[in-house]
């Protein structure tokens, strides 16, 4: 390993470095899983890497969360949507990656006590994994809703961890048919987590809204520096304009839907 | 070891590279990943007179080796620069250049009379930013309009003023030379082309406002053409920057007439890119023996 640089935001220690692949699966059409060796990177529930495996050939990193995180290992389970993840999909054993991370505010796990909800749709729910793990570590209940539009992915991530799975498929065999938001019953809970398609998340706020249960949203944007100084991924908070990659990813659902 | 010392209006840059303005904020961030004083110069996020939250929907674009942007000048003001910024800028030991933009005559005039007066080494006007619906581009097109801008923030500042040229001017030659003529102290150049990106999938633009700024290694050989074609022709120096992506890119645009350089997009592409490049001007020039850096400026 080549350890580049070493540096601190908020008692997370944040590297650019370049590591090596263990592995990269492919778990459903579209849906990969990379693990890659963690080389001490520190990272918590709803953060995220920016990474690359190409010197010119693309411009910009790709900012993708984290799935899980073992003593030795990072996962990153992503999306084929592009250029940029058909390369990282492409990765093999043994291939060298460079990650810049963990990077971003991701869910206050100080802040989240008692019973909670983690709502996530699509790519949205793996990093809700590593982030019900931690919150079941701290002692909090966890119930997972987990929405898909077809195939069902990363269920066991979950399993360990959960009191409750609550699946749902817009198209697919498995689970309730139609949206997650539909099973969301957000009065039990103290806090709800959630990550995935905007519009959903739109209406998990709205559902805590009208419980008045506090909602976290993790937010998705595209970015070019990750570490924010482009701007490149600001978004209107109540709050003023805040960016995704170091004000967030994950903020208070009050602060960006109340309008 | 090569002398990679570069002085542009009296002012000592320990080195050719400075940060280009969007691409590096305030410098702080960056800072968390390499110690920044390594650099020449770091020049602002893109000021205005008044706090400005930017454009909506999508900011940045992939392209081939390169990218787009339309960030539309988000940034918080003059005042809070002042107040806020350039105290955590003067942490470094690097040259501090103030980048701003305007709206209209009345809004670059009040802006740069503030900034004149601020703990700044440079004021980079920005005549050219691609991506504010009214006032930036068309004050970076048209070569009459530029000189008149100039001229009048000419009379108000009494710091170096460099003018940030658009490639997207009428013809660039004539441009850079009514800014000497106006009074500017040094040009960079260049600034984004004005580009479009479609999304076929939904028969849309890809950014709100249509139209955004190219930048990254697509854009170099043509940057590398204006920087020499106006070097030629004016007698202040010349900052070239677009697409700068490695040191001998750097030396590429020296010879061609560059006094300094400034990188931008690479930041992005490689998070401590700054460093990396200082670090390997220095190994190259000595490659190439070249006992002064400045030696090398316009031989082409």
């Amino acid at each position: 390993m080549r350890s580049l640089t070493r540096y601190i935001i908020k008692q997370h220690i944040v590297k650019y470095f370049e590591s090596t692949v263990e592995s990269n699966i492919q778990i459903t059409d579209d849906i990969y899983v990379m693990t890659v060796l963690r080389h001490e990177a520190k990272a918590s529930a709803g953060q995220f890497f920016m990474l690359k495996c190409w010197d010119k050939e693309l411009t910009l990193m790709r900012p993708i969360s984290v799935y899980q995180a073992s003593e030795e290992h990072l996962l990153f389970m992503y999306r084929l949507v592009g250029e940029g993840t058909r390369k990282l999909a492409a990765l093999k054993n043994g291939d060298s990656i460079s990650l810049l991370g963990a990077l971003g505010n991701g869910y206050p796990l100080d802040q989240i006590h008692g019973r909670i909800a983690v709502v996530g749709g699509g790519v949205g729910i793996p990093p809700l994994s590593l982030t019900t793990k931690m919150l079941q570590a701290q002692g909090e209940t966890v119930d997972a809703y987990l929405g898909y539009r077809d195939e069902i992915f990363a269920v066991e991530a979950f399993e360990p961890y959960c009191r409750d799975i609550f699946i749902s498929s817009e198209k697919g065999p498995e689970g309730y048919r139609g949206f997650i938001t539909d099973l969301l019953k957000a009065e039990q809970y103290d806090a709800v987590l959630t990550c995935g398609p905007e519009v959903m998340m739109r209406k998990v706020a709205q559902i805590c809204s009208e419980k008045n249960v506090t909602c976290w949203c993790s937010m998705e944007h595209r970015m070019a520096c990750g570490i924010g100084a482009c701007l490149g991924c600001s978004i209107p908070t109540t709050e003023g304009m805040r960016r995704v990659c170091k004000d967030g990813p994950v903020f208070l659902a009050s602060h960006l839907f109340q309008k | 070891m090569t002398n990679l010392h570069t002085t542009i209006h009296d002012i000592d840059f320990k080195n050719p590279i400075i940060a280009a303005s969007g691409t590096f904020g305030f410098g702080e961030e960056y800072n968390e990943l390499f110690d920044v004083s390594c650099l020449g110069g770091i020049s602002s996020k893109g000021l205005t007179l008044r706090p400005k939250d930017g454009n909506m929907g999508i900011r940045v674009y992939e392209t081939p080796s390169g990218m787009m942007n339309s960030v539309g000048l988000q940034n918080p003001g003059v005042d809070a620069f002042i107040e806020h910024y350039i105290p955590v800028m003067r942490q470094w030991d690097t040259v501090l250049i103030a980048n701003m933009g305007g709206h209209s005559m009345d809004d670059y005039l009040e802006g740069a009379s503030k900034l004149s007066a601020a703990d700044i080494d440079i004021l980079e006007l920005n005549i050219s930013c691609p991506n504010v619906k009214s006032g930036g581009m068309a004050f970076g097109i048209k070569a009459e309009v530029a000189a008149e801008v100039v001229k009048a923030v000419r009379k108000v500042c009494t710091k170096p003023l460099m003018v940030k040229l658009s490639p997207n001017a009428e013809n660039i030659v004539e441009m850079a030379q009514a800014c000497e003529a106006a009074g500017a102290d040094s040009l960079s150049l260049v600034n984004t082309f004005q580009a479009m990106a479609i999304d076929v999938h939904r028969r849309k633009a890809i950014f709100e406002n249509v139209y955004a700024g190219l930048s990254g290694a697509a854009i170099r050989p043509i940057a590398l053409r204006m920087v020499h074609s106006v070097a030629k022709k004016v007698h202040i120096p010349v900052i070239g920057l677009g697409g700068i992506t490695t040191a001998e890119d750097v030396l590429a645009f020296m010879m061609a007439g560059a006094t300094a350089v400034q990188i931008g997009t690479v930041n992005f592409t490689t998070p401590d890119a700054g460093r990396q490049i200082v670090n390997d001007l220095a190994r190259v020039c000595e490659q190439e023996h070249i006992d002064n850096i400045q030696d090398i400026v316009g031989i082409l």
